[in-house]
């Protein structure tokens, strides 16, 4: 059947009779100094092949040494996942791609330094168990030029940079516990909030420091037995996953109603077509004939060790979650909740905790985060705390309106600046309340048929009046005083 | 042929620090013996005259200031090709790393170098080491200097050939399942396979990891301990490298063997020529005649050795020589797809011998068969491993033959690998051990050909090892054979 043809279901894979099982792998790279192996620098963005040595270049005659700060920081994230911190070896997963220098590449199979963890989803309040969450090595990036999509396949030419071949990744793997693309999307963005309040990864998945397999599998409601699964590959934001999911399990559910059977594979994401495609039998026919790496010795970390790096791990996001519901006073649900979830998964937490101390209202403080701040993430650096309360607390006082407010929070982002130089460069001075009296008066005057309407208890027109003098202040009137004017008038 | 050649390595150190000669004499006399004469014997792949005229003039030059030239002070040293050198070509034998050169040197190549050593260049050997007579370089066979209608053993040929023929008095080799001890048994010198972790490994090109081991060659014991000694000790870049400070091997060397207990491993004298088996003899003897307990004991799992071996080696060796694949460096041969490129880059790069062993490798580790090939063979090496524990609860070294036979001739062996193979069995079960062993040279067979001694320790056992071959040196006969030079 046509993969077209199938587009039954919402965008989130919801199937009436059907539940659908995933399981997610999430690569993470650490936040180390150097690569696992060398003394390279671990870093995104340099001119390409310009961070390599003999080492992570996989040349003949070079060996690995493990780089101990990616050891702690796996630990971090396995202490954080709840996991049990033991012995553990490498292996070598053997294959060929020209992005990987050695033609194996380094990981975990047998025995993972990090095992049998759970992470509690903060909205369903999930239990997700975590079965490993393992070292492994990157491979390098190929790009690959006049293929179809940029694989491998019809490519007339390829490059590959080896600046990542080496940057060490710790590959946390769910069970199959998760049954919707939400949840997963859940998971990852709860995951994402760990990794990075436990110091261990940057978690920009933009950057692919996090990147997400998915095994997705559908059953009849009721039915315990698991369905063929397919395992998708390399999803690099939480879009993708949702669609992705979504797209597979409708897949699935198609092909089993027309009779036919889910064949386990592996499947690629298109994210402009918005369908997955099985990968070429030849991608995926690997036999990886792990065996133990000779070149490094056994993981034996020791509880000393493990102890003093547990006492390094910093507030983890559930805790995180905690200090900002106390402010509301312990709200466990709703719209409130959520805000402070979201605060929470973008890092924002710090930010609104730390300016309600400063004297901001908790409230919008919240909602100013959630929303303008999260609206431009990437200038994050560029607000300080007393830069943030000040802008909180010049909108709670009425000096600067909703409006204003989110415009000066918007130009803050971008320069640096204080909210009271924004507000001034940009002509937000307080607008008197004198002066919006004689807008209002002047809208009045203007509308008698509306203000006869209005006046005779048809609230919702109070929208139109308050658009009115909002557009005749150019927007530096607030929107509260003018209603409260405007109720004034009436009576 | 230049008054210096054939002196051994602590002479020329000693005249060189003395000013007694200068280093450049001595390489230069090295050299030139090497130009007129490796032609027939082909043990240097390359000889890199010019670095090592300027490493002599540099060991002389710090002497003149009265500065420490090191142990090794302008003591030639032959390497062999699986040894990375910055900047100059380092091929493994194979075809598959034509044109590379590597950016670094091994941290053995360092060593020597800091100790005053003066490489002369990089010796043949079978390819990626795989092979006991270095019939299996692409670059064609090296010969023994006793005879050159046969073969100098293997893998490491090149080296133990330079060594014996005074090309050098000191060379490296690398022995990971005898290639070493064999090569210096069929060459009539001493080779040494130190404890697994004793040497770097970095910069040695892998052939199979668990395994592998640098080791000096030379003509005497003290030589060899002398080299040892230099190139031993920890190295932050190989995990696998010990930390144990190496123990000071020279001042040990002449404590004698009294009330040392020395066992003769059984199983190993059984396939062993008979010439082979009475020069082991009489080693024993003399150990007895100068105050060791010699008695026979039995190491039954060594027997097991080599079928173990063949599928570790290999299985680690497909791994390791994967990289070989025509992307980054080396031979590339252009296909169609990426796919065609792997195959016919490592079609046309790689010999029979390397391809006979990654498919072995490849297979002992397929799913489906690394059970009952992979890790089995690595509950053989424990077995091995227990056998020669209970062997060392009685006795502090062991004796066997190191090759079951002298030099054969070229083309011998070359048609039946198994054959090959089985000139390995008294070395091979060491290294599935990682202990120490060494062969020392015992006389001439009655074909006139080198017969060589292994002395076996348990791991770290180097001191009393030494201590032995230096006891076997002493009484062993002279060769009287001259070289295919004089």
């Amino acid at each position: 059947m046509a993969d077209d043809a199938v587009s039954s279901g919402g965008a989130d894979g919801v199937l009436p009779g059907w539940e659908i099982v995933v399981g997610l792998e999430v690569h993470c790279e650490l936040k180390t100094r150097t690569k696992l192996f060398c003394g390279c620098a671990n870093s995104f963005g340099q001119e390409p092949n310009t961070s390599i040595c003999p080492v992570c270049l996989g040349l003949p005659g070079s060996l690995p040494v493990i780089n101990k700060q990616a050891v702690e920081l796996a630990i971090r994230i396995g202490l954080s996942l709840n996991c049990t911190v033991d012995k553990s070896i490498f292996h070598r997963k053997n294959y060929f791609y020209p992005d990987m220098p050695k033609d194996y590449q380094v990981s975990q199979y047998e025995k993972a330094i990090n095992e049998n963890g759970f992470l509690e989803l903060p909205l369903s309040k999930k239990v997700v168990r975590i079965e490993r969450a393992h070292i492994e090595e990157d491979t390098g990036k190929s790009m690959h030029v006049g293929g179809d999509g940029g694989r491998i396949h019809g490519a007339v030419h390829s490059l590959v940079d080896y600046n990542r071949a080496g940057i060490p990744l710790v590959e946390i793997v769910s069970a199959p516990d998760l049954r919707s693309a939400e949840e997963a999307r859940e998971y990852v963005t709860e995951l994402r909030s760990i990794l990075v309040a436990s110091a261990a990864s940057d978690g920009k998945m933009e950057e692919g420091s996090l990147r997400v397999d998915a095994n997705v599998s559908v059953r009849r409601l009721g039915v315990e037995e698991f369905g063929t699964r397919c395992e998708i590959k390399n999803l690099n934001s939480l879009r993708s996953l949702v669609r992705a999911i979504g797209y597979e399990a409708r897949r699935q559910v198609a092909l089993i109603e027309s009779g036919e059977k889910v064949v386990q594979q592996t499947r690629h994401w298109n994210e402009d077509q918005g369908v997955t495609t099985a990968m070429r039998s030849k991608e995926e026919a690997y036999d990886y004939r792990y065996f133990p790496e000779p070149d490094l010795v056994p993981l034996e970390p020791s509880a000393e060790w493990v102890t003093e790096i547990r006492s390094h791990i910093g507030l983890l996001p559930a805790s995180r979650r905690e200090r900002l519901t106390s402010l509301f006073n312990g709200v466990s649900s709703g719209p409130v909740y959520d805000q402070i979830v979201t605060a929470v998964g973008l890092g924002l937490d710090d930010l609104v905790a730390g300016a309600v101390a400063k004297g901001a209202e908790p409230r919008l403080a919240l909602a100013r985060a959630t929303n303008e701040v999260a609206s431009d993430l990437g200038n994050l650096e560029m607000l300080t705390v007393d830069n943030f309360t000040e802008a909180i607390r010049m909108e709670s006082e009425g000096k600067l309106s909703a409006t204003q407010a989110k415009t000066v929070l918007g130009k803050m982002l971008e320069s640096g600046a204080n909210a009271r130089e924004v507000a001034k460069s940009l002509g937000f001075e307080a607008m008197d309340s004198t002066v919006i009296e004689g807008l209002v008066d002047q809208v009045i005057r203007s509308s008698p048929k509306e203000w006869e309407r209005f006046s005779s208890g048809e609230d919702q027109l109070a929208g139109f009046f308050v658009g009115q003098v909002m557009k005749l202040s150019k927007g530096k009137a607030d929107g509260k005083i003018v209603t409260s004017i405007l109720r004034s008038r009436r009576s | 042929m230049g008054a210096l050649i054939g002196l051994g390595a602590s002479a020329i150190a000693e005249m060189v620090s003395s000013k007694e000669i200068s280093a450049l004499e001595v390489t230069q006399e090295h050299l030139a013996l090497i130009e007129s004469h490796d032609k027939n014997l082909n043990s240097f792949l390359q000889i890199t005259a010019d670095a090592a005229i300027s490493a002599a003039k540099e060991v002389d030059a710090k002497i003149a200031r009265g500065e420490d030239p090191g142990p090794l002070a302008g003591v030639p040293i032959a390497l062999k090709d699986n040894l990375v050198t910055r900047g100059l070509a380092t091929t493994c034998a194979s075809q598959i790393l034509k044109g590379w050169k590597p950016p670094y040197s091994a941290t053995v190549v360092e060593k020597v170098s800091a100790a005053g050593g003066v490489a002369l260049g990089k010796t043949n050997l079978d390819e990626f080491a795989m092979g006991s007579s270095t019939e299996n370089s692409s670059f064609g066979p090296t010969k023994n200097p006793y005879d050159l209608k046969r073969v100098p053993g293997g893998s490491s040929g090149g080296s133990a050939a330079a060594v014996a023929a005074k090309f050098a008095p000191l060379a490296l080799g690398s022995d990971t399942g005898g290639s070493i001890r064999q090569p210096a048994a069929l060459c009539g010198i001493v080779g040494v396979k130190p404890t697994y972790g004793t040497v770097s490994r970095y910069g040695l090109i892998a052939f199979a990891s668990s395994l592998d081991q640098i080791g000096p060659f030379a003509r005497s014991v003290k030589d060899a301990a002398m080299l040892l000694q230099v190139i031993a000790g920890h190295d932050p870049k190989d995990s696998t490298s010990l930390e144990r400070p190496f123990p000071d091997l020279i001042s040990n060397l002449d404590k004698g063997v009294q009330g040392l207990r020395v066992g003769i491993i059984d199983e190993l004298i059984d396939g062993a020529a008979p010439m082979v088996g009475d020069a082991l003899m009489a080693s024993a003897d003399s150990l007895g005649d100068q105050g060791a307990k010699v008695e026979h004991v039995s190491v039954p799992a060594v027997t097991y050795g080599l079928s173990a071996y063949y599928l570790i080696a290999p299985a680690e060796a497909s791994s390791n020589l994967a990289r070989y694949d025509g992307v980054r460096y080396g031979l590339r041969v252009e296909g169609q797809d990426m796919n065609e490129t792997y195959v016919s880059t490592r079609t046309k790069g790689f010999g029979a011998e390397v391809k006979r062993r990654i498919m072995l490798g490849t297979f002992a580790l397929s799913s489906g068969y690394y059970d009952a090939y992979y890790a089995k063979a690595q509950k053989v090496r424990t077995m091995i491993i227990d056998s020669f524990q209970n062997a060392y609860d009685r006795f502090d070294v062991l004796l066997s033959p190191t090759a079951p036979t002298t030099a054969f001739e070229l083309g011998a062996k070359a048609a039946d690998p198994l054959s090959m193979y089985l000139s390995d069995v008294c070395t091979i079960p060491t290294n599935l051990a990682g202990h120490p062993a060494m062969s020392i040279p015992y006389g001439l067979g009655e074909n006139q050909m080198p017969i060589g001694i292994q002395v076996l320790a348990p791991a770290l056992g180097e001191v009393n090892m030494f201590r032995v071959a230096r006891a076997i040196e002493n009484a062993a006969p002279t060769i009287t054979k001259g070289l295919f030079w004089n």
